[in-house]
């Protein structure tokens, strides 16, 4: 256990890519917490996924020690906090459990949008911030620039910005005195009262079972402890009490300040609610922590195995990856076409496709995702209020008397040159302009948009209009009324439930044609000609044809032919399997997402 | 004896000649260039290979012999004619046994000809691709349209039965195009004539060409289906309808030898990279033989045998041979067969579908692709073949 003066505890925020894994590895290796030789870049992106994708998704947490220029070692607790939008809560989640934030911005770059939303919640959650410019090795690098806006667009003092290049190691020495002599340390904490500490997070290892990062606030955390978990109830002896370096390391206790990791033979994930307060069964403590504002699944999509037959081992794999995930929801569903599924809830559709490819990946599933869709709200003639969580649900509209759906204030910040494509997206994607200020060569507008018409492809389409020069943060900002439909596909005349959307009525046409559009290239030609529609209670908006295969015949095959000619037709069977038949037609797995992407 | 279900399908005898002069781009066959051969050598390996085989199926009637290549015109007449008495002095022939001998349309070549046909050869398939110059130079061919017209003249006057192969579906070949040279084709065609769309095939020039990019103006599917349907029609109305996928004949005048492959009767394959199918002692067995040249001679030679270890094959893989050899003719398969093959019917209700959609038709016990469902063999066959 340290004393508090000499711990402390932040997390590097910063929009996505503009170098916090990179730093946070340049500060574990100058610290010498990672042997030379075992060190790698962006080690902390430890999963596939990551790695495959160059973005953090977990935020994680390692302990390293510095000793500093004043003739102290410190403990340093750091949490690298992923920079997607869609994982946003991890961030606020991981700002709770420390007391200040390196908030790093690409000088390259400069302030994007979510670096202003950084900021925000390090402000709401009471940080001292310390600006790092990042990337100084780049000639692009115009620190002056980016100084001045963090001044005029964050409001923040630049002037001892720390100046480094988390590639090439420039500046790290800085930034770890400056962490020493800028942030505070723990703010209180009491060694001798009762337990009380922060559940931060929880993961699941195959090893160890439920794996729960706790901040300890007041008293000790030592193994052998029975512990109790204030909201949930359950009860629990600790097994195991340590730290990450990044590598999990058993220590003796856990005092205040200090931030690790306990095992208790916890089962469910349920037991582990993020925010909760841990504390001692006997003599616990009175009053538990303030809590986390829940995270809300705000995109919504069924997963069914394409092989039914593994629908158990998808429950399983669900199951196992929830545990490591407290922001994803589901629950079982079932459809007439694709039979037991789940529905699952996400933060954004970054987080599903996480998820998606985790579950295949990881656990070997072929998956249906049917089209994602967001919460309605239907308010039927009766009174009655139904969430609608699945388009083909859809209740029949002459019970219905109107339907509301969820809106998000957007933050987006782009480059003068691009403002015009920007605002003609939004335009097009029914959005209110609230509001739109200049600093510099930036233009920061901010748009009242419908959540529907944001969670496919909005992120994408605006990537490409801007040249990847635009950024983009979101919050919810409540319900509100419109005139919506329900849009079915039908193919080959038989509708499939899971492309069922929900769209505003005057642009059904507009996306139902992109639909039947996207679908003809999605599904592959079969023997016979096959119509695909887009249809409005019952009426027909648009209309293509898919034309029946020409031509998928071996030309030589003679004796020797015949064992590879077997072996070919056997993988293009399995290739079949990856699909899923409705009717006579045959509908590849991604079909049901990708025909959502609209390329406008 | 009870007769065994070879017997509908015929026997064959299968003789790989692995050399070629130059590697055309498309090829994927197995052939190899080299300096030189020494063809007593060769001589000698094939000889114990018919003696071994011989000595498993010697008392079956053979009803042909297919020399396949590589280019087997590279062979010496007096090398051909050795392996032709001793196939002779080992089975009883049938009738009209078929002797072919695939011949590239080059000046040297032809001039063996006459040695071919004394040896015993009674028909020849030559390579001739194209009809048109700057197709052949793509094509990496090392002989021009008039050399392959003079080579095809001599062939013609030396043979009864002459074959020849294009390949069609080539680098912006518009349908008009191919209209023209498929007219040209069937003019000067004796009675058999083999047309093969352009496959990209991996572990090829063209294939590698093709990965990066290259080789534009290849036919997309509708043209390919348009290309197709064109020469069925044009085939027919001259009077070589086709019987196989990519083989027109006219009526008996039908590829003896290729016809065993596909009514699934068994062939011995001799060489290296040659497959065989045997039937021995109530099992059927694949046999296939190393690709490397040297290997399969030195197999030969030190061990007596040039096979690879033969793998059986289940009832359910013959069946699913005989499917998808069999619906590659227009006559189509034995329901029956196929069922006393495979140990189980084809699925009914699979059946109804395709035959409900126009891609097969069923009558009686005969199972066939109609003109359409040919052209989508391998779709039909993905519903046909079970799990
Ligand atoms: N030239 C240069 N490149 C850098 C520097 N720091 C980071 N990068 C590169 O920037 C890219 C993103 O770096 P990361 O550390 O993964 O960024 P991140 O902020 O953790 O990204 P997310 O976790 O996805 O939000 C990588 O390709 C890094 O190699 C730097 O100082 N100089
Ligand atoms: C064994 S090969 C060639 C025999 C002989 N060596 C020749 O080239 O004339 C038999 C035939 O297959 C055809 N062929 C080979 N490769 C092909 C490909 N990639 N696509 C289409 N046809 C091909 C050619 O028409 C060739 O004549
Ligand atoms: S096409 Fe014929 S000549 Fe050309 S490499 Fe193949 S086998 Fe040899
Ligand atoms: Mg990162």
């Amino acid at each position: 256990m340290t004393e508090l003066a000499y711990i402390r505890n932040f997390s590097i925020v910063a929009h996505i890519d503009h170098g916090k894994s990179t730093l946070a590895d340049r500060l574990i290796q100058l610290t010498g917490t990672v042997a030379e030789r075992d060190m790698k870049e962006q080690l902390l992106d430890a999963m596939d996924i990551e790695r495959e994708r160059g973005i953090t998704i977990k935020a994680n947490t390692v302990r390293i020690e510095y000793p500093a220029k004043d003739g102290h070692t410190y403990v340093l607790n750091l949490i690298d906090t992923p920079g997607h939008v869609d994982f946003a809560y991890e961030v606020s989640r991981s700002m709770r459990a420390v007391e200040g934030s390196l908030l790093v911005v690409d000088a390259t770059q400069g302030v994007e949008a979510q670096t202003l939303a950084n900021v925000y919640q390090a402000i709401e959650a009471n940080h001292e911030i310390i600006p790092v410019l990042n990337k100084i090795d780049l000639p692009a690098a115009d620190v002056d620039r980016v100084a001045e806006q963090i001044e005029d667009v964050i409001g923040i003092d630049a002037t001892d910005a720390v100046q480094i290049s988390a590639k090439t190691g420039i500046g790290i020495p800085d930034v770890l005195e400056a962490i020493v002599t800028r942030l505070p340390p723990p703010h209180e904490g009491d060694r001798n009262a009762p337990l009380k500490a922060m559940l931060v997070d929880s993961k699941y290892d195959p090893y160890l079972g439920v794996v729960v990062i706790v901040r300890i606030i007041d008293g000790v955390l030592k193994k052998g402890q029975r512990i109790r978990m204030m909201k949930t109830g359950g009860t629990y002896d600790v097994d195991k009490v340590g730290v990450y370096r990044p590598a999990m390391v058993a220590v003796d206790a856990l005092g205040p300040g200090e931030i690790g990791f306990l095992t208790a033979s916890i089962k469910q994930v349920r037991d582990t609610r993020v925010g909760d307060t841990i504390t001692t069964e006997k003599n616990g403590c009175a009053t538990a922590l303030p809590g986390f504002k829940p995270s809300i699944p705000v995109v919504f999509c069924g997963l069914f195995p394409v092989d039914s037959a593994e629908f158990e081992d998808l429950r399983d794999a669900i199951e196992k990856l929830a545990l490591n995930d407290a922001s994803f929801s589901y629950e079982m569903e079932t459809s007439a076409a694709l039979g037991f599924g789940f529905r699952c809830g996400f933060l954004g559709l970054l987080h599903l496709e996480v998820i998606r490819d985790r579950l295949e990946r990881e656990y070997g599933i072929d998956l249906i995702t049917t089209a994602p869709s967001v919460v309605y709200n239907i308010f039927m003639k009766d009174g009655e209020v139904r969430e609608l969580h699945n388009p083909a649900d859809m209740p029949d509209m002459t019970l219905v008397d109107h339907i509301k759906e969820p809106r998000i204030k957007a933050t987006i910040m782009v480059p003068d040159e691009f403002l015009g494509d920007v605002l003609k997206l939004c335009q097009d994607r029914r959005g209110i302009q609230l509001d739109m200020t200049y600093a510099g060569s930036r233009a920061m507008v901010v748009y009242d948009l419908p959540l529907n018409e944001v969670v496919f492809d909005f992120y994408d389409r605006l990537k490409s209009v801007t040249k990847g020069y635009a950024s983009f943060d979101y919050q919810m900002i409540g319900y509100r009324e419109d005139n919506l439909v329900k849009m079915q596909i039908l193919v080959n005349d038989e509708p499939v439930d899971a492309l069922s959307t929900m769209v505003h009525r005057d642009r059904a046409e507009g996306r139902g044609r992109a639909m039947v559009e996207k679908l003809k290239e999605l599904i592959p030609r079969h023997m016979f000609k096959i119509p695909i529609q887009a249809a409005v209670g019952g009426r027909v908006v648009a209309r293509e044809t898919l034309s029946a295969m020409r031509k998928d015949v071996t030309a030589k095959c003679y004796g020797g032919d015949a064992t590879r000619k077997k072996k070919l037709l056997e993988k293009q069977k399995a290739g079949k399997k990856k699909m899923r038949q409705f009717g006579k037609v045959e509908i590849p797995q991604q079909a049901f997402i990708n025909a959502l992407k609209m390329d406008d | 004896m009870t007769t065994e279900n070879w017997q509908d399908g015929g026997f064959g005898l299968y003789i790989h000649w692995p050399f070629c002069q130059a590697k055309c781009p498309y090829c994927d066959f197995n052939s190899h260039v080299v300096a030189e051969v020494d063809q007593k050598r060769w001589e000698r390996a094939y000889l114990s290979e018919i003696d071994r085989i011989g000595a498993e199926t010697g008392n079956r009637v053979l009803h042909s012999v297919f020399f396949g290549g590589g280019t087997p015109s590279l062979m010496e007449p007096a090398l051909v004619g050795a392996i032709l008495d001793r196939v002779r002095a080992t089975w009883p022939a049938s009738n009209d046994m078929e002797i072919t001998l695939e011949a590239n349309p080059t000046s040297v070549e032809s001039g063996r000809f006459a040695g071919y046909r004394d040896a015993g050869v009674n028909r020849v398939s030559m390579g001739i691709q194209a009809l048109n110059d700057s197709d052949l130079r793509r094509l990496g061919r090392l002989h021009s349209v008039a050399e392959a017209r003079a080579a095809f003249d001599i062939a013609r006057k030396t043979f009864d039965r002459v074959s020849f192969d294009l390949i069609y579906a080539r680098q912006k070949q518009s349908l008009a195009d191919w209209r023209d040279e498929l007219t040209a084709a069937l003019a000067m065609a004796a009675d058999h004539l083999s047309l093969y769309q352009l496959t990209i095939e991996p572990g090829t020039a063209f294939g590698a060409r093709f990965a990066r990019g290259g080789l534009k103006g290849l036919p997309q599917e509708d043209l390919a289906g348009d290309l197709y349907q064109m020469t069925q029609e044009l085939c027919e109305k001259a009077g070589m309808p086709g019987y196989e996928i990519s083989n027109h004949a006219r009526p008996g005048a039908e590829s003896r030898h290729n016809m065993i492959y596909w009514r699934h009767g068994d062939y011995a394959g001799i060489g290296p990279g040659a497959h065989g199918r045997l039937t021995l002692g109530g099992d059927r067995f694949a046999t296939d033989t190393p690709l490397q040249p040297g290997v399969w001679l030195n197999a030969v030679e030190q061990r007596g045998n040039g096979e690879n270890p033969r793998t059986p094959l289940s009832p359910m893989d013959q069946g699913a041979e005989y499917l998808l050899m069999g619906l590659r003719l227009r006559d189509g398969i034995s329901l029956k067969r196929h069922e006393s093959l495979s140990g189980t019917p084809l699925d009914p209700n699979k059946i109804k579908y395709l035959s409900d959609i126009g891609m097969i038709r069923h009558v009686g016990d005969t199972l066939c692709a109609t003109s359409e469902g040919r052209v989508v063999l391998n779709a039909i066959l993905r519903e046909l073949l079970p799990e």
